[in-house]
């Protein structure tokens, strides 16, 4: 299985560097890259591969680029209606892929105020650019400062190595 | 979490796997059963619906009726149509398909992770060891064939902690049911443009019955779990406040769709 993961990362990496100056235009320079998938300093994250950019009294979500490589080619996403209130840890929507409805959970607790109405038309921005043009809601946080319990990006990495060791 | 079942083999204790095993159920039912067993319970489950009535059209979450479905006869006829709770493309099932299903914790299988192209291939492991025997078995992309011919097809749902893996397995359709399909615009690419009948394959050519089929899914799964059978009666009443995703389309909206001749989702 391990195997598996690593040629299939393998694949996706010799893609991605095909079409790499795309990929490395959409990457900030604060990027930092762990094997095949990238994590952004900054932000935080989940255990199940949301992330989430607190500033200015909203926070942006979104999944990471491990779980769009994981997903493969997301041909629908399910999103909710601004003023829906999202717990922390609960699904909040959903993305369609390779026959799969994934569940994406809201990484911390508050009420939507903004959709990314781009991905009802192009839901593959989740895979291009799953931080940046990909990003899924906005959130008014509810508990300030729930986020800092979150995985930074170095144990966000190791989560990711650890579960993809397996 | 469920509950450690026996041990195997190697002393180590093998997760719990309950079975519930049934004939003729209608698959709005079976569907219905599912999202509740997925979302309500700890569970691992197996469920084996052997045949279902009346033949229904069953689409994806995110289909679109309009491109998927040819709504002029399906209305003429009658014919049931279903959006699921899962991903993935329409099938029409009637009393020709077996259906298998398992719902697993995250964890109930050592190393497996909870996407999909993982739990595919996992499954496609298992069923080699049931159907290799038959016949040439390959996972197709995302589909089980013999050669080059699809008889099995498969959809997922997956939570945060808990995935669902639904086939539903051509023991042998009714040629003229697949009028009621169109050709989908996302095919998998070894099909080729293949029509229905030259695409697909009927399991009863390969395998001489229906129990020796799920005889051997059941045995198969004996080997990574401890299998419980459950009674179906007892599964049914429990969770009743819970509300399906799954739902009928209703015979208004698909006369819309006619009316309207606009392509949306219903």
């Amino acid at each position: 299985m391990a195997l598996r993961l690593w040629a299939r990362s393998a694949a996706n990496a010799l893609k991605l560097s095909g079409t790499g100056g795309a990929r490395a235009a959409a990457a900030p320079a604060f990027s930092i890259s762990r094997f095949f998938s990238t994590v952004h300093d900054g932000l935080k994250y989940t255990q199940s591969h949301e992330w989430v950019k607190t500033g200015d009294g909203v926070a942006t979500v979104g999944i990471t680029d491990h779980a769009q490589d994981h997903l493969g080619e997301v041909v629908f996403v399910e999103l909710p209606e601004p003023g829906t209130t999202v717990s922390a840890g609960a699904s909040f929507g959903n993305v369609e892929s390779v026959k799969a409805t994934s569940d994406v959970n809201s990484p911390i607790s508050g009420e939507v105020v903004e959709v990314n109405s781009k991905l009802s038309e192009t839901p593959g921005l989740i895979n291009t650019s799953p931080y940046e043009d990909g990003w899924m809601i906005k959130v008014k946080p509810s508990s300030p400062g729930e986020a800092d319990a979150l995985l930074d990006a170095a144990k966000y990495t190791k989560h990711c190595q650890e579960e993809d060791a397996h | 979490m469920a509950s450690a079942g026996l041990a195997g083999v190697s002393g180590a204790a093998c997760p719990l796997m309950r079975l519930v095993t049934m004939s003729s159920v209608p698959i709005l039912q079976q569907l219905h059963l599912e999202e509740r067993l997925l979302r309500c319970t700890p569970d691992n489950w197996c469920i084996i619906n052997d045949s279902t009535a009346p033949a229904t059209i069953v689409m994806g979450v995110s289909g679109r009726v309009s491109e998927l479905v040819e709504i002029q006869p399906v209305l003429r006829d009658q014919v049931p149509v279903v959006r699921r709770f899962s991903g993935g493309g329409t099938v029409i099932v009637d009393q020709g398909t077996v259906f298998v299903t398992f719902i697993c914790n995250k964890n109930a299988v050592t190393g497996l992770q909870p996407f999909p192209r993982d739990i595919m291939s996992w499954s496609g492991q298992l069923y080699g060891k049931v159907f290799d025997r038959f016949g040439e078995f390959h996972l197709r992309e995302n589909d089980y064939a013999f050669s080059h011919r699809k008889f099995g097809g498969n959809a997922q749902s997956i939570t945060k902690n808990r995935w669902v893996h639904h086939t539903s397995f051509l023991w042998d359709y009714d040629v003229k049911n697949m009028d009621y399909l169109k050709i989908p615009k996302r095919a998998p690419e070894y099909r080729l443009a293949r029509n229905h009948t030259d695409f697909l394959c009927r399991m009863k050519e390969y395998i001489p019955s229906r129990s020796v089929f799920t005889d051997g899914v059941i045995a198969a799964l004996g080997e990574h779990f401890s299998v419980q059978p459950m009674d179906l009666q007892a599964i049914l009443s429990s969770h009743e406040e819970f509300v399906p995703s799954t739902k009928l389309v209703s015979q208004q909206d698909l006369e819309e769709i006619v009316s309207s001749k606009e392509s949306f989702r219903v």
